[in-house]
């Protein structure tokens, strides 16, 4: 879950991080009025849950309250990358002498949380990624240590900061960390920490991530989601417990299992159509979940055919043949749909779909293809392309070269294997 | 011969009075794995799906010699479940609870890195060495016995898979679901290096997707190390960025972790990656060839 720029700073102001003072407005004049009671030039930023604002038209400046009201006016209402703006922060400005980026991430490779920080703030951090790695300091941090202070005074001389700041750095990273720790976030940065022309540090801008997995430990977190910023249909389908993904095609995707979703997705766009979503029903969904999730399929005006695969484990076949017919029977649609069931009580499930006079298919590609053609509104020919087969490639080496390569491996693998394996290793 | 969970295998189930718990454990027990016990806090004495029940791990391990454990419990209990069979002794956890926050794990893998004991999952559906054992939720039914390893990140495309293997008559010796969360307790590296030791396993099918560099490091991998034929497939060719697609690992996340960057460093070290799942028999038939 994403939190907006001023709930991000509202966090960090509790662990001591400095943020310029300011407040929210969802009309003009309140803009107005928190510019006056500020005293001073004032920033006029968009909260809307997109990157690039700044950009877009969704960040301006403002010298006294009339201007605030203005620009406020201009922003409030306006179309930022399909999101409308429904509130903006009026922050004072800061007088910006140079910009830092700091933040937190979860890095998959070492398993840690990873603090980074580059003196190239104030830029995508990822475009920093990309074209100066170099100029990225990342520290791992051990879960059990915690993040010392050792570790933020060489990120301070790292990234160049003037020794009389590196004090106040060391708070605010140490603040950082603990909001990162406290809320559960996979993500926390602030981009930019300025140096402002008095020589402190301030959050300028800030962002937070949390790990949706965690929520159920934060419920006054939970409750600061933004449902304003998803697609209705995101909504309904995350309180049903679905795990729904808009798209852009044409094709409606039904299935059971992430992985075999995103598969499922994929094998329409082999076969020249495009999915119009990714949506995992999840393990043993009833009839009734089932039919929530047609309907939000069906909401999508672009879909012009349904494709539902359902690999039957703990998700029965015929309860998921209910629930569709269940669904079908509620909204009212012409739009033509192909089923596969596989699995637990998948000759039920037929029997069921069969009443109700569904196309059926018995392999992925068959189905995909179906749907392709029902899309195009042709009569589904099904015809599986030949497999292609790649020449073995000279890496395959023969048998009899194996105890070569094998032997410096060895070494290689104890670095990597974890114990039971290096026991068996070791007997051999 | 298989890699992880056989004939020797000793099983505790954590969770075992639970809907899910009690459930799988019946149909372990049926698939002929030996559970010997299971675990519910404050249910200690009581019996289940027709096996004692014990109030800590450390009990069930003293009066069974229990040297696996399979965990059911919710999210919230999970992280607690794992540390408690790592400290009785246990030496092979496998987690399927789904949703256990990304800081939890990182606190259970720095944990467990220091003791001699593996965990798979979480997030996954366990494993199953046809005609040995099951630990996990995979159906018995739809594998049958034979050389073909798989390791895979998500649950039913990994079903979809040993269906279209089984279907052809391809059976498998060890089907491996390593779990889809950003960290987990065991990579396809490790995986791998029990494959490519097994005697019995004469080729792998890897099942991986969109997110992270595990693909990619295991690509590095099968160049250095693996004499065996590895089949694989990437699901999240469509995925768009920056979105979670359903398990808590597959995003792509500032350009990296893309399917078509782990296509081509599969292909890179002569790995096939199949176009589709179904294609995998085709590809695996050519391959032992």
């Amino acid at each position: 879950m994403k939190l907006h720029e001023y709930q991000s700073k509202q966090l960090f102001a509790k662990y001591s991080i400095p943020v310029p003072r300011g407040e929210v407005a969802t009309v003009p004049e309140d803009a107005r009025r928190i510019a006056r009671d500020l005293g001073r030039r004032v920033v006029v930023k968009a909260q809307v849950l997109v990157g690039g604002r700044g950009k877009a038209g969704g960040v301006k400046l403002a010298n006294n309250p009339d201007d605030a009201e203005k620009v406020a006016g201009q922003i409030l209402g306006m179309d930022l990358k399909g999101l409308i703006v429904r509130k903006v922060l009026v922050d004072e400005a800061a007088d910006i002498q140079n910009e830092i980026y700091l933040g937190i991430v979860i890095d998959r490779v070492p398993r840690r949380a990873v603090m980074m920080a580059s003196a190239a703030g104030g830029m995508d951090i990822e475009e920093v990624a990309r074209t100066a790695p170099a100029r990225i300091i990342r520290v791992a941090i051990d879960p059990f240590l915690g993040l010392r202070e050792y570790q933020t005074r060489q990120i301070a001389y790292a990234i160049g900061l003037p020794r009389e700041l590196v004090k106040d750095f060391n708070t605010i990273a140490q603040g950082l960390y603990r909001c990162f720790v406290d809320v559960d976030a996979s993500l926390a940065e602030i981009n930019p920490l300025v140096v402002t022309g008095e020589g402190k540090l301030q959050a300028v801008d800030g962002k937070i991530l949390i790990d949706d997995n965690a929520l159920f430990r934060h419920p006054d977190l939970a409750a600061l989601r933004d449902v304003d910023e998803e697609a209705p249909s995101e909504t309904e389908a995350r309180q049903r417990g679905l795990s729904y993904i808009k798209l852009d095609g044409e094709i409606g995707c039904m299935v059971n299992g992430a992985g075999l979703a995103m598969a499922t997705m994929d094998m329409t766009q082999l076969f020249g159509g495009s999915p119009a979503n990714f949506l995992d029903i999840g393990g043993g969904a009833q009839a009734d979940k089932v039919a929530a999730a047609l309907r939000i399929i069906l909401a999508d005006s672009n879909v012009k055919a349904v494709l539902i695969n359902i690999f039957g484990g703990i998700t029965r076949c015929d309860e998921v043949a209910r629930g569709i017919v269940a669904a079908l029977e509620e909204v009212k649609t012409s739009v033509p749909m192909v089923v596969r069931l596989v699995g637990t009580n998948e000759e039920e499930g037929r029997h069921i779909l069969a009443a109700a006079k569904m196309e059926t298919a018995r392999t992925l590609a068959e189905a995909a293809q179906k749907a392709v053609a029902l899309v195009k509104g042709e009569a589904a020919v099904v015809q599986l392309p030949p497999v292609a087969i790649k020449p073995l490639i000279a890496r395959r080496k023969p048998v009899d070269r194996k105890p070569a390569i094998k032997k410096p491996a060895a070494k290689k693998a104890k670095l990597i294997v974890k114990k039971p394996a290096l026991k068996s290793k070791a007997r051999k | 011969m298989s890699i992880l969970v056989g004939k020797n295998t000793r099983l505790i189930v954590q969770g075992i009075t639970g809907r899910e718990g009690e459930f799988h454990t019946k149909q372990m027990i049926d698939y002929g794995t030996k559970v010997v016990g299971g675990v519910t806090p404050g249910k200690g004495g009581e019996w289940a799906a027709g096996v004692p029940v014990f109030d800590s791990c450390k009990e069930a391990v003293e009066a069974t010699g229990a040297n696996t454990s399979i965990i059911f419990v919710p999210a919230r209990f999970a992280p607690d479940a794992i540390f408690e069979a790592t400290d009785a002794g246990i030496e092979l956890i496998v987690c399927i609870t789904e949703g256990v926050p990304v800081l939890d794990m990182i606190r259970v893998r720095a944990y467990l890195d220091n003791k001699r004991v593996r965990l798979i999952g979480p997030n996954c559906p366990g494993l199953i060495s046809p005609g040995e054992a099951k630990v996990g939720i995979i159906s018995g039914h739809i594998t049958t016995p034979g050389g073909i390893g798989i390791v895979a990140r998500s649950g039913t495309l990994t079903y979809e898979v040993i269906y279209a293997l089984t279907n052809r008559g391809m059976g498998q010796s060890t089907c491996v679901g390593i779990g889809g969360d950003p960290i987990n307790g065991t990579s396809f590296i490790d995986v791998l290096t029990m494959f490519e030791d097994d005697p019995l396993t004469d080729q792998v099918v890897l099942i991986g997707e969109i997110g992270g560099s595990d693909e990619e490091r295991a690509a590095e991998f099968i160049a250095a190390r693996m004499s065996k034929p590895v089949t694989a497939f990437i699901a999240g060719r469509t995925a768009p960025a920056g979105k979670r697609m359903g398990h808590a690992g597959a995003i792509i996340e500032g350009g990296a972790g893309t399917a078509a960057g782990k296509i081509a460093a599969l292909e890179a070290v002569g790995v096939r990656v199949a176009k589709h799942p179904e294609e995998i028999p085709d590809l695996c038939a050519y391959a032992v060839r």
